[in-house]
């Protein structure tokens, strides 16, 4: 409801203009029949120029449209050209194989320690930005006085500004070394837990558990933002009638705000999980990284897609490079079902949400 | 008179007694005095030390008072909103302390290195350990690399969302939305292996600069795209028809009318797009090829740019080269920032209505 006044010039949504009233259907034709009728009009005085210009000019527009779409279908294509033929010089079982030596002979790699490390670090890290970020999302939109509330989104907006390799600086020169008093109490007294336990000792540096703690930080401004949105949306008339029921500001939270975002906050840690994924940099200066399919976080070692990508690249011979490049491949399928499926559950709340 | 009512205090705001019993003002921080004894009592005599230590263990303990005393006084209800309210609050809080670490040692381990020699040299002929050198040569490149890829960025996606607002119908809009937004999600490192793939494996061309700036733009684009897309939203469409009354065609009404009166949005959203960009990283490790020594020609030749130097530097086990790294880091966030400010300004005082 909020957004209707806001986007009168927007293209129709799927059933919103028809089942507008006689005025917004007078709109929309004029918006989309305008044009041709003006056009039209000049047509006897100025020529058939203006005409031309509308189609270039939508013909330019459609163009770098279907770029777009091009550019999507080319990095699948032409990462596959190298992907196969990786596939082929590779003697062992591309998705099980722990080992990393493609230049080699014979040349034996594959994913299974990487894809481990990449869903281990970036789970661990939702797990850990979601809570702060729902938190800090209900502070904003819901807690915070009104005239502190912008402001303040804007100094969280901030953190997303800082750049990932400036995290990953931060992350190994301060978070790191700061992090081995915490590191150390939790293998000393949760170390019973299988994912705190650190065998023979260790050097509670460069863990898996730094990088996701990075990782986190640098995905808390994404999910929290998306869900501020989603909560500021939560219709007036929701909030009210608990309040009017003599709702605490917590159950007012529980019974309207919640559930109203839950779509959103899903969606939200999604895109967050995608960036994790991709995360490189960061990653790449926080882990000291081997290849072993390890869940012990609290060890040194660890490794993602990406991280690999990024240090190995150097190194890399002919049948490297397109090893690499099909660890590319299945990072970019596995963030693109992510994130397809992210803006699948938005678009799908946005069609069926009583707020619109 | 009031003997039978169970909560004996009816004040005069109150004289029907709806509100039931609260925590009275002066109980909080009575709370947090005592948390701190209680904690600073604890530290004496457990091992536990640190100052972050001291704070978890305080917060830890003032919570678990404050829902007693509430749970005692007001009942379960309001000490489950008590509780929950604290946790919105401390989650702020634990979100402000990686954005404040992250200012303060970068200011503080960066403004070490900074000097005029530091922005105006290169690290040609420096060795790992050697002190000096600067990144002039980073900072040549990132600001022509940010150029270029607003250049290739900036005409295609104000067109796309153009598109998508004016034109856009059916299925290929629907598309293109839903593409938009998943390239958003796009991991950095696969733009540049895709130009990288197509660039030096597929056309040999040598690296440079220049396909750095491909990759980048793949990155900018969507995000420029949908921050454009929302602002030419906001264009009332009463103008747009005043412009058709009056016989102008549709792109001329696209061009004089509706992306003037957005401009200011959509500056911003180019800006914050900028922005971003400058501090990818993944794409440039496998395009500008790395260079110490200053080229400012992006079109041929190995480049460098400031987070590369960052990433480079900080790798090296030497101190003096995390120190240029910190430097590096500093430029490169005041770079930023100072993009983010301006976005940030140029929003706030032409507004669009």
């Amino acid at each position: 409801m909020a957004n209707e006044p806001r986007n009168p010039g927007s293209r129709p949504r799927v059933g919103q203009q028809q089942s507008d009233s006689g005025v917004g259907r007078i709109s929309g034709v004029a918006l989309g029949d305008a044009p041709a009728l003006g056009s039209g009009a000049v047509t006897g005085l100025g020529g058939a120029s203006t005409r031309f210009g509308d189609r270039v000019f939508k013909s330019l527009s459609q163009g770098a449209s279907v770029l777009l779409l091009v550019v999507i279908a080319a990095i699948a294509i032409f990462l596959l050209t190298r992907t196969i033929p990786a596939l082929q010089d590779d003697t062992v079982n591309f998705l099980t194989e722990k080992k990393w030596l493609p230049d080699s002979s014979p040349s034996v790699f594959g994913i299974a320690a990487l894809a481990t490390g990449t869903l281990v670090t970036s789970l661990l890290a939702l797990l850990m930005a979601v809570p702060v970020s729902v938190g800090i999302a209900l502070f904003i939109a819901h807690y915070a006085p009104r005239r502190l509330a912008n402001g303040l989104g804007y100094i969280v907006d901030l953190l997303a500004a800082v750049p990932s390799v400036v995290f990953g600086l931060w992350g190994l020169k301060f978070l790191v070394p700061h992090m081995v008093g915490l590191t150390k109490f939790l293998a000393d007294h949760l170390g019973w837990f299988p994912m705190f336990d650190v065998g023979d000792g260790s050097t509670y540096r460069q863990t898996m558990f730094n990088a996701s703690v990075v990782l986190a930080v640098m995905i808390l401004p994404i999910i929290s933002a998306v869900s501020r949105e989603v909560f500021l949306q939560v219709p007036t008339m929701h909030l009210e009638a608990a309040q009017a029921l003599g709702a605490t500001r917590w159950e007012t939270m529980r019974m309207a705000v919640l559930p109203f975002g839950r779509s959103g906050v899903i969606s939200a840690s999604m895109l967050g999980l995608g960036r994790a994924l991709g995360e490189t940099v960061a990653v790449a200066l926080v882990l000291s990284t081997n290849y072993e399919i390890s869940l012990k976080i609290l060890n040194p070692g660890g490794n993602t897609f990406a991280a690999n990508i990024a240090l190995q690249y150097g190194f890399a011979g002919d049948t490297g490079i397109n090893a690499l490049i099909a660890s590319g491949m299945v990072l970019f399928v596995i963030t693109l079902l992510v994130n397809m499926t992210a803006r699948w559950i938005i678009g799908r709340r946005a069609a069926f949400s009583g707020a619109n | 008179m009031t003997v039978t009512t169970a909560p004996p205090a009816r004040s005069v705001d109150d004289p029907l007694g709806l509100v039931g019993r609260v925590l009275p003002v002066w109980v909080l921080p009575a709370l947090l005095a005592a948390t701190i004894l209680v904690t600073l009592g604890l530290f004496a005599v457990t091992p536990m030390q640190g100052k972050a230590d001291f704070v978890v263990v305080a917060a830890v303990i003032y919570v678990a008072l404050q829902t007693a005393a509430s749970f005692s006084v007001e009942g379960r209800r309001r000490a489950v909103d008590r509780f929950f309210t604290t946790l919105v609050y401390t989650a702020f809080a634990i979100a402000m302390i990686p954005l404040i670490s992250v200012v303060v040692t970068v200011l503080r381990n960066g403004a070490e290195v900074i000097n005029g020699n530091f922005l105006t040299h290169s690290l040609r002929n420096i060795g790992p350990t050697d002190t000096g050198g600067g990144i002039y040569h980073g900072m040549i490149g990132t600001l022509e690399q940010a150029l270029i890829t607003s250049v290739i960025s900036i005409p295609i996606a104000v067109l796309v969302a153009v598109y998508l607002v004016e034109y856009g119908r059916g299925q290929l809009a629907r598309a293109v939305t839903f593409f938009v937004d998943v390239m958003t999600g796009i991991p950095s490192i696969v733009a540049g292996l895709f130009i990288f793939t197509v660039w030096v494996l597929i056309l040999g061309f040598s690296r440079a600069g220049l396909p750095a700036t491909f990759a980048l733009a793949i990155l900018m684009i969507p995000t420029v795209v949908r921050s454009t897309e929302e602002m030419l939203k906001l264009v009332p469409n009463e103008l747009r028809e005043a412009s058709y009354a009056l016989g102008v065609p549709k792109w001329r009404t696209i061009l004089r009318i509706v992306i003037p009166t957005a401009l200011p949005g959509i500056v911003t959203g180019i800006m914050l797009g900028v922005a971003r960009v400058m501090g990818e990283t993944a794409p440039l490790l496998l395009l500008i090829g790395a260079t110490d020594s200053i080229n400012t020609n992006p079109f041929s030749g190995p480049q460098s740019a400031l987070p590369f130097i960052i990433f480079d530097q900080a790798a090296r086990p030497n101190d003096q080269a995390v120190a240029r790294a910190w430097g590096a880091a500093l430029v490169l966030i005041v770079l930023v920032m100072l993009l983010n400010l301006i976005a940030r300004v140029i929003a706030r005082f032409t507004r669009v209505r």
